[in-house]
């Protein structure tokens, strides 16, 4: 099951679709990119490291130890509101399922990582904006719970808009629910790390995604609580360069590592062997 | 000024007030003229306050002379002794707290603070908190339980403060952290929502046991305006946004998301604040008699199942 969603991957937000099929172009810097060698180079630009967005399951594939990975989601959303805005909420689900080939937004399993037992779980963008609604909550939760139980890790890979409006109050409760369910992984001295990716923003920077041992950002991602538009309209003014930034929340404090992509496995195998109690030091790892 | 709604109400009112003033000075009985007017007066405050749509309940949780909850902790708690600092950066006006009695119970209280005039709003800045907010709140939770005193947290923003400073100071960090901060209550935690509920930055103080709130006050992930300006592109759809997101009182009960709505007096709580005042105050007794039994780990545990338990989603 999980292999066939890895090939039945969506083409990554990078592609502009007026080029032929067999290249992309950087969305930063606009170089031509043939799309394998872009693909083996994991969405970055090799010529100015702009880090695009990954489709959910190719991240799995990045972090996860090859073959290892078992799905463990799969929870229907459901409109508890009957939720109508300019399209039916219900509506709008079935077209993103039909896009991404996944039930909501978020796509998890166990595995190992660096050998160390984890639960990976990895929100997806192209899925309503990333946002946390009450399947993404309840993955959490139970994420976070099978991983106390079971003696993992736990690794979250957060991209989102926040907090998903179309279930309004149930959305917002999320926040409280997956932030409780921590507490399981702490009673049990179990590591929790928060990849941050472009962007992360609202309601889940605001609950489990900031509450990790260890916080890396990948580079140039958005991070923070409200969005630049809104805080735009607010101050009236226009941003300072590079707000709200990676680069700007590590120098604020929020965050402990900036981590190039190609780079990123080795440094989250590097804090989970550190973190984990029941992994020894070990030279060259 | 009265609210567009309201305004068949007060313009009827002023009719039978006019009429009271001529029967007085010219001293003609006009006894039976008011009378049917204020029949008619009542008629129609049953039916405009007895359908009140969403979005007129949004406008009702924002009336200005609504209690704010400086006004609750002056007029149904005494000695109110209010708190200062987060002891690492400034004192947000946005949010206050301290020490208080109940009937004599003593209690921690915090809340968000609007300003009850322009001038004081400015200084409370709309009630809209930044990260020292958050962290003063975070600061009197520590003290709640290190003197096992009930914790009470009075919720009206329409959210965190969305600037470049609340950014640069970590306001997501501090949101997820008040709530980690308020989960952990090993006291009897309520939460009581005064009048606006916007979403993280009143979820930050609402992590209580049980969740009380005002018959008119709304509670969501975003205001009905800046909901409708992204999914409507046009925040002048708010009364559509305010119907879809089933924000009110009597819908959050429905959700879970709530577990009792404290009556207001009729056309709203600024209508009579000192009878609002009585009933939250009345309120606000029962439920701390309801968790009276709990041990602190009992009241921990009953504050985790009741969040885990939210949502609406089906078994793959």
């Amino acid at each position: 099951m999980a292999l066939e969603r890895l090939f039945r991957r969506k083409r990554p937000s990078g592609v502009n679709r007026d080029v032929p099929e067999l290249w992309t172009k950087c969305e930063a810097c606009g170089v031509q990119l043939y799309k394998k060698e872009f693909r083996e180079n994991l969405y970055v630009c090799p010529r100015c490291g702009h880090h695009h967005r990954v489709p959910a399951s190719e991240r799995v594939a990045m972090l996860a130890d090859a073959g290892t990975f078992q799905e463990t989601t799969g929870l229907k959303p459901l409109d508890p509101l009957g939720f109508v805005d300019t399209k039916p909420y219900a509506e709008r689900l079935k077209a993103y399922q039909e896009e991404t080939g996944r039930q909501d937004a978020i796509l998890g399993g166990t595995c190992t990582i660096g050998g160390v037992p984890a639960v990976l779980l990895v929100m997806d963008y192209a899925f309503a904006g990333g946002s946390m609604g009450s399947v993404v909550g309840e993955e959490i939760a139970r994420g976070a719970e099978r991983a106390a139980a079971e003696g993992r890790a736990l690794v979250i890979v957060a991209a989102s808009g926040g907090a998903r409006m179309q279930e309004a109050a149930l959305s917002l409760m999320q926040m409280a629910k997956t932030v409780m369910s921590l507490d399981r992984l702490w009673a049990k001295r179990l590591p929790y790390v928060s990849i941050l990716t472009d962007p992360t923003t609202g309601g889940v920077t605001a609950s489990f995604a900031a509450l990790a041992d260890v916080i890396f950002a990948e580079p140039g991602a958005l991070i923070g609580f409200a969005g630049p538009r809104v805080i735009r309209q607010t101050i009236r003014q226009e941003l300072p360069e590079g707000f709200q930034r990676a680069e700007f929340l590590l120098k604020h404090g929020m965050v402990d590592r900036v981590t190039d992509r190609r780079k990123l496995k080795g440094e989250l195998v590097r804090a989970l062997r550190h973190l984990h109690p029941g992994v020894p030091y070990a030279a060259g790892v | 000024m009265p609210l567009e709604f309201e305004k068949p109400i007060l313009e009827l009112e002023r009719r039978i007030a006019e009429l009271k003033e001529t029967a007085r000075s010219t001293g003609v009985d006009l006894e039976a003229e008011i009378r049917l007017l204020e029949e008619r007066l009542a008629r129609l405050k049953q039916e405009i306050y007895g359908n009140l749509t969403a979005w007129q309940r949004v406008q009702l949780a924002r009336a200005p002379g609504r209690p704010t909850t400086l006004d609750v902790l002056e007029k149904a708690f005494q000695d109110f002794l209010e708190l200062h600092g987060d002891r690492a950066f400034a004192d947000d006006p946005a949010i206050v707290g301290g020490l208080a009695y109940l009937e004599g119970q003593k209690v921690v209280v915090v809340g968000h603070q609007k300003g009850r005039d322009t001038k004081e709003n400015l200084y409370r800045n709309f009630g809209m908190p930044h990260p020292e907010g958050y962290r003063k709140a975070m600061r009197l939770m520590d003290l709640a339980d290190r003197f096992g005193y009930p914790f009470l947290a009075f919720i009206d923003t329409p959210g965190a403060y969305p600037g470049v400073s609340a950014e640069e100071r970590g306001q997501a960090w501090v949101i997820a952290q008040s709530i980690q901060r308020m989960s952990r209550l090993r006291v009897p935690a309520i939460a009581l929502i005064l009048g606006e509920g916007g979403s993280g930055g009143a979820l930050a103080i609402g992590v209580a046991n049980r969740v009380l709130i005002l018959e008119n006050a709304w509670y969501s992930v975003i205001s009905p305006e800046s909901c409708a300006a992204i999914l409507w592109r046009d925040a002048k759809e708010a009364p559509k946004a305010a119907e879809a997101l089933k924000l009110t009182a009597r819908d959050l009960l429905a959700q879970g998301v709530v577990d009792a709505i404290v009556p207001e007096p009729e056309g709203g709580a600024h209508k009579d604040p000192l009878k609002a005042i009585q009933n939250i105050k009345e309120a606000l007794l029962k439920t701390l008699e309801e968790l009276k039994g709990l041990s602190p780990e009992e009241l921990y545990q009953d504050r985790y199942r009741r969040f885990r338990a939210l949502g609406a989603y089906a078994e793959s």
